[in-house]
């Protein structure tokens, strides 16, 4: 295998020293992390690496020798570099070289084979790839390589070369500490050796973030404990709480929020990322609602709407009035029977009367109801959107009622022709076996099947129309409420912090690297540059989700218009804990 | 060393391959695909451009015609960048992997690197395209789980997608064989 050398861009205009890094054998490769320069004493230099290993369970060690000079190397020189490969020996010696100002490199691999047989030694082709240190340190590559356990810095496992060489670069912080401005006994040269990197602000926060943590994490704690009293738990209340959305949001958020302000610290980067996208949403959110609340505000809107609320509704009421009265006519030249539908269309009416005169008693109460609701805006804006949908819910109660009449008759009806038309046939449907048997029936019980049979067949197309058009004004409420709970899961799970750091750190998120073949001359190694590979925008969205409350859908179309065709009531969506009816 | 030749796709368009030796472990294939012709531009804004006018004769609203200049504009923004790739490029480094990169007319490169270690082998596939077999290259990836086993598929030079690849087959088949063949000699 070609020998590769990882060289960091950073110490190709150091000064002539040792390699110092990490030799990966199943790779053949060496990855340099640092340069030592001269002068250096070989037992502190050895002291060094030993306490990095420790520190950082990265087998660091002497890798070869850097040369950066002006013009041809003396013959002392030459002695004085082939003569440190025998005081850090390894196998295999690299000695790199680079002409002051030009871009002309030149690299050796000797397998040092002893100070006798030196014309025995062999030497290798080597590959030399740059990198961008501090790119490499900072980046995780996606899918996280599981590399596995190791003892003092060795790994046994053939997964993935470069995944190997990130993991090297990010272990050893503890080599990159020290910048030029040390007054330590060794010189090194990387990436920091300019100065450290570090910014007041992140240390402030880090500082500030543990008792803040700790003070929200108690009022939280306050808040999910008098949530969960038994109060809230008796029958009515708690059936009610379950129905509305806006309680399975507000629970969503205090889910949340509990995780953000955990004492404890993130296990892995994927975690942290969650917090951090939790964070960014929850603050979005609430921007977005105080921007709500102060564009209602301006305009004054809460009071026109609680002025048009009840018009609104009394508009509506009145539509549905005269649909039922042309129902209860010749509706498309269809002919009703007279008395059935005179039944229905009058018990519907009624209906909507009451529900007339509720909205009407409610009337004065409608402002002040209004007003406290538009506070609950700072909240966020994914709790008021949840609070309009319970709004279009409750306004829009008789036609769900309407519904579920239509439905049951509906059902009630389709259930006895099968039943009946079995009967016709001469058949049965058998229980013990859930089959459909034949069976000999008397005279009498042919004759009263036969008779029910054609009653309901007769009376089928008035309640088919009713129940179909409650079923699509019900759809049409239903999937205004879908598209308002679209909004808000797409506002609770899109992670805008990975977005961010992909828009404006695309290094943080490799989904892998990218060669470059740089200027070539024959007679000198292959170089090549290693930049990092960004994530591509959907991976980061499908990597980085946050889950949602999970009120989705559950029913193909398929099942949805079998269900519709045999008048089973539909519930379009599912809260959690919830009881097949 | 530098070597060029020059062949067609199955509709004739004109395709470029250009082969690359900077070392003997390091190989580059540049594929170009045939370019976007003055002639197939032009008619398709005179296409949108007609329909929009007629619309306009019906609706009587300008705001059409500005539409329609618009959606060109974005449709033509968008298929440069998204859609038309000018040439593809496959680099090959022994002992390292294989990099397809994919250099979109806007400027835009798309690249996929596969390390030489997931590399099962690389073959040359056959498919049924309309009424006549066609000829493709593609990687063969292994499987974590299962050592004899294939994870996935991978197509090269996917850009001019009509490509029959049974002319320039051998050239790189002979070209990356070799340094596949060295590199696993050496595991």
């Amino acid at each position: 295998m070609v020998l590769k050398a990882f060289f960091p861009t950073c110490c190709a205009s150091a000064d002539s020293g040792l390699l110092v890094g990490r030799w990966v054998p199943e790779q053949s490769s060496a990855v340099v992390l640092a340069v030592v320069h001269f002068p250096f004493i070989p037992i502190q230099v050895k002291e060094l690496l030993a306490q990095v290993q420790q520190a950082s369970q990265v087998g660091v060690t002497v890798l070869g020798t850097w040369c950066h000079r002006r013009q041809e190397p003396e013959e002392s020189l030459g002695h004085f570099l082939e003569g440190l490969g025998a005081i850090f020996s390894h196998k295999p010696w690299f000695q790199l070289c680079r002409e002051r100002g030009s871009k002309s490199w030149s690299c050796k691999a000797t397998h040092w084979q002893g100070p006798t047989s030196h014309a025995a030694s062999g030497e290798d082709q080597v590959m030399l790839i740059f990198y961008d240190q501090r790119k490499v340190l900072l980046s995780q590559l996606h899918p996280p390589a599981v590399l596995p356990d190791r003892q003092a810095g060795d790994t046994t496992a053939s997964a993935g070369g470069l995944a190997a060489v990130f993991d090297t670069v990010a272990r050893s912080e503890a080599l990159f500490q020290s910048d030029r401005f040390d007054e330590g006994p060794v010189r090194l040269s990387h990436w920091q050796s300019e100065g450290v990197e570090a910014s007041i602000l992140v240390e402030l926060a880090k500082w500030a973030a543990g008792p803040v943590c700790l003070l929200l994490a108690c009022l939280l704690s306050l808040v999910s404990a008098a949530s969960a009293c038994r109060v809230f738990k008796l029958w009515p209340l708690s059936f009610i709480w379950s129905k509305l959305s806006t309680c399975e949001q507000l629970r969503h958020r205090l889910e949340q929020l509990t995780l953000i302000f955990s004492t404890r610290k993130a296990k892995n980067p994927a975690q942290l990322m969650r917090k951090a996208n939790m964070l960014v949403s929850v603050l979005l959110d609430v921007a977005l609602g105080l921007m709500l609340l102060s564009w209602l505000h301006r305009k004054d809107l809460i009071g026109q709407l609680a002025d048009a609320l009840i018009p609104v509704a009394d508009h509506v009421a009145e539509e549905l009035q005269h649909l039922l009265q042309w129902l209860m006519g010749a509706p498309a030249g269809l002919k009703m029977n007279r008395a059935l539908d005179q039944v229905l269309g009058r018990f519907f009416l009624y209906h909507i009367h009451l529900w007339i005169s509720y909205i009407h008693l409610m009337s004065p109460f409608i402002e002040r109801i209004l007003w406290h609701v538009g506070l609950s805006a700072c909240l966020g804006l994914t709790v008021a959107l949840s609070i309009l949908s319970d709004i279009i819910a409750l306004l829009t109660f008789h036609i769900y009622c309407f519904y579920v009449y239509g439905a049951r008759l509906y059902c009630l009806k389709i259930h006895g022709l099968s039943s009946l038309w079995r009967l016709f046939r001469g058949k049965k449907w058998n229980v013990l076996r859930q089959r459909v048997d034949s069976c000999s029936y008397d005279l009498d019980q042919l004759f009263i099947g036969t008779l029910l049979f054609t009653i309901l067949v007769f009376l089928l197309p008035t309640t088919a129309l009713y129940y179909l058009v409650f079923t699509l004004l019900r759809l049409l409420v239903v999937t205004v409420q879908g598209l308002i709970h679209l909004l808000v899961d797409l506002i609770n799970s899109l992670p805008l912090y990975s977005l961010g750091l992909r828009l404006c750190r695309p290094y943080r998120l490799a989904a892998g690297v990218k060669f470059r073949v740089l200027e070539h001359e024959t007679g000198r190694p292959l170089r090549l540059l290693m930049q990092i590979n960004p994530l591509p925008y959907s991976r980061v969205v499908h990597t980085y989700r946050l889950p949602t409350c999970g009120c989705h859908p559950k029913h193909s179309w398929g099942s949805l218009c079998r269900k519709l065709f045999f008048g089973e009531l539909i519930y379009p969506w599912r809260q959690r804990g919830d009881k097949q009816d | 060393m530098e070597d060029e030749q020059s062949f067609s796709d199955i509709c004739g368009g004109r395709l470029a391959l250009q082969r690359r030796c900077y070392s003997p472990s390091c190989l580059e294939f540049c594929l170009s695909c045939p370019r976007i012709t003055l002639r197939s531009l032009t008619a398709v804004t005179c296409t949108v451009w007609l329909a929009a006018y007629g619309l306009f004769t019906l609706c009587e609203n300008s705001m059409i015609l500005s539409a329609a200049i618009f959606i060109t504009l974005l449709g033509l923004l968008g298929y440069l960048h998204f859609v038309k790739i000018d040439h593809e490029t496959l680099l090959i480094i022994d002992s390292l992997g294989i990099q397809m990169t994919s250099s979109y007319a806007s400027g835009k490169e798309s690249t996929t690197f596969i390390e030489m270690g997931e590399v099962k082998d690389v073959v040359i596939n056959e498919a049924i395209y309309m009424q006549k077999v066609i000829y493709y290259l593609c990687i063969l990836l292994k499987d974590p789980v299962e050592p004899h086993g294939i994870s996935q598929v991978v197509p090269l030079f996917q850009g001019g997608r009509r490509q029959d690849h049974l002319c320039i087959q051998q050239k790189v088949s002979l070209g990356d064989g070799g340094i596949l063949a060295s590199s696993g000699r050496q595991k």
